[in-house]
């Protein structure tokens, strides 16, 4: 089979998410990058699924040239080529980005034959907008489920399952598919080698993107409201019990 | 402003989800006249429910594809009423749910969509306030548009009554076979029982737990406060825990009466699915740790000996 898994590089942040002066991205200077979460759980998933009947998998960026990275990290556990969209490394919003990644993946199937199954992450860990592969989906005239925690291939079939307030669902999906992954569907391999070998070998092409800007406009980033927060330190090591308990006797969960 | 607010109203078979109540609270904090949309005939009995929040029309969708949730056909019934109703704003609640109908609808439609939005200002364009990053950075953004499709941040609106009266009215759909293809073909209900998400107290571990039987005292205090264990993104990825138990922006956010953080740094991807708790005790060996900062109170020392210890002063007191 051939999968298409479309990634995001991000920022990893960690305690705190600092912003540019100019009010336009995440100062990411001193940070490093990563694949988005939900994203590198879609990479896993089609690792697996090629493990298991074949075929070959293409990961797919748009973003600026540095999100090379991701795409040969990719590789490394993995996926067999990429492509990357490269922009000038500025925010594109979803429709565009939607626009983009369709044409694209029409070119690809053009040159390269039809995917059995594209794969998103659910939601991009830095802009959020939850809909970029829905539109891909909707584009192609394919069906599409997101959220996805379990994820098999049976024939002509994707078995998707999702969990909801009630429970779990189970979805059926013929194929040609696009499904939306979620982290906690499986844990991400780490890169051998031989993978990180194949990586630095594995071709990676560069198209120039093609999309329209469309309707939603990003005017600036800015710090959530500072809670301020002074924290009573109730004590130091187990002598600290009674305080706590105190506390949970407060609060009234006793 | 002038004109409707159409809101999407989440149920699954007629339970109405709290979350579209939160809805149907954003809608009126924009004075429009506000009408509510329910998908499926399981949903025909909410009209009271939905007049007592402030709707003036309850709109239905019936189709026997539409008993048990199909993220395209509802998108398509969603797009369709739209085209008829030609509300203002197009509106639910940021859920799993929510954001997907109102993406596949605007696709559909060709039309921008704002996700997790806070503040809605409407003039020429829609200023407004959105969530990235799970809520740990804002961004300010316009949505140019024929018509403004919204999904209001989760947990940011108390649902408050506004009783109202309201009309039925029944949609007429006409919905091509084909969509079927993605709708729910089997479902699993959830055992009884407390979850992560709902539970009133959440005793979550981090790395500093240090090993998957480290968390066999944080069960057991769990356990006698009717709680139940958490854990962050580093324990997941050790494989310590089962990744339902990961509280976090790629996990699930709680907000229980107390959060006990119990060898947690408190990284950005873990406060995010933490902040909404009432109370939050820390314990960490380290005073400067993020969660210990950002917690109401805090216990500094290590875990494997304070946990045991409130255990036991809490069996102690109830045997007094």
């Amino acid at each position: 089979m051939r999968i298409l898994v479309c990634v995001k590089r991000v920022p990893a942040p960690g305690s705190k998410i600092n912003i540019t002066a100019d009010g336009q991205r995440v100062d990411d200077a001193n940070l490093g990058h990563t694949t988005s979460p939900h994203e590198e759980c879609a990479v896993e998933a089609a690792s697996q699924l090629i493990e298991e009947h074949g075929g070959e998998a293409v990961v797919l960026t748009l973003g600026g040239v540095e999100a090379e990275e991701q795409l040969r990290y990719a590789v490394s556990v993995g996926m067999h080529s990429g492509v990357l969209l490269a922009t000038d490394g500025g925010e594109w919003d979803p429709q565009r980005t939607a626009a983009a990644i369709a044409s694209a993946i029409t070119n690809l199937e053009a040159s390269g034959g039809p995917f059995d199954l594209v794969l998103f992450g659910n939601e991009s860990a830095d802009s959020s907008g939850f809909q970029v592969g829905i539109r891909v989906a909707h584009t192609l005239g394919r069906p599409m489920v997101n959220g996805a925690k379990g994820l098999r291939v049976d024939g002509g079939t994707a078995h998707v399952e999702r969990e909801a307030d009630a429970g779990r669902e189970a979805y059926e999906l013929p194929l040609p598919a696009v499904v939306g992954v979620k982290e906690g569907i499986n844990l991400p391999r780490y890169p051998t080698m031989k993978g990180r070998l194949a990586s630095k070998k594995a071709g990676v092409v560069t198209v120039e993107p093609a999309g329209e800007a469309g309707g939603l406009a990003m005017v600036t980033l800015k710090p959530p409201p500072e809670r301020t927060n002074e924290t009573v330190i109730l004590g130091n090591g187990p002598e600290a019990a009674a305080a706590v308990v105190d506390v949970l006797e407060e609060i009234g969960v006793l | 402003m002038e004109g409707t607010t159409l809101v999407v109203i989440e149920h699954d078979r007629g339970a109405l989800a709290e979350a579209s109540l939160e809805a149907l609270a954003a809608a009126r904090a924009l004075g429009t006249r506000v009408e509510a949309l329910t998908i499926g005939a399981d949903a025909d009995g909410l009209t009271d429910t939905l007049a007592a929040h402030g709707a003036s029309t309850h709109h239905r969708a019936h189709h026997e594809m539409l008993t048990d949730y199909a993220p395209e056909a509802w998108g398509e019934v969603v797009a369709a009423a739209v085209r008829s109703m030609s509300p203002a704003v197009l509106m639910a609640c940021g859920t799993d749910r929510g954001n997907e109908v109102l993406a596949q609808a605007a696709a559909r439609l060709d039309l921008p969509f704002a996700a997790n939005c806070t503040d809605l200002s409407p003039g020429d364009t829609l200023n407004m306030t959105r969530l990235r990053w799970g809520g740990s950075l804002l961004e300010e953004a316009t949505l140019s548009a024929p018509m403004w499709i919204v999904s209001v941040a989760h947990h940011l609106h108390e649902p408050s009554e506004a009783p109202t009266e309201c009309s039925i009215s029944d949609l007429p759909v006409d919905l091509d076979p084909s969509l079927a293809r993605s709708r729910v073909t089997a479902r699993v209900e959830r055992e009884a029982g407390v979850t992560l998400s709902s539970a009133p107290v959440v005793v979550g571990g981090g790395r500093g737990v240090g090993s998957p039987e480290g968390f066999a005292p944080l069960a057991e205090l769990a356990a006698e406060l009717g709680g139940v264990v958490g854990c962050s993104r580093a324990v997941t990825n050790n494989g310590w825990r089962s990744h339902t138990d990961q509280v976090g922006q790629t996990g699930t956010r709680i907000a229980p009466d107390v959060y006990i953080a119990c060898g947690i740094s408190g990284a950005i991807q873990h406060w995010v699915g933490a902040m909404a708790s009432k109370n939050i005790i820390a314990i960490n060996t380290d005073p400067q740790a993020n969660m210990v900062t950002k917690a109401g109170h805090a216990v500094i020392g290590d875990l494997h000996k304070v946990i045991p210890a409130i255990t036991e002063e809490i069996r102690r007191r109830r045997a007094s």
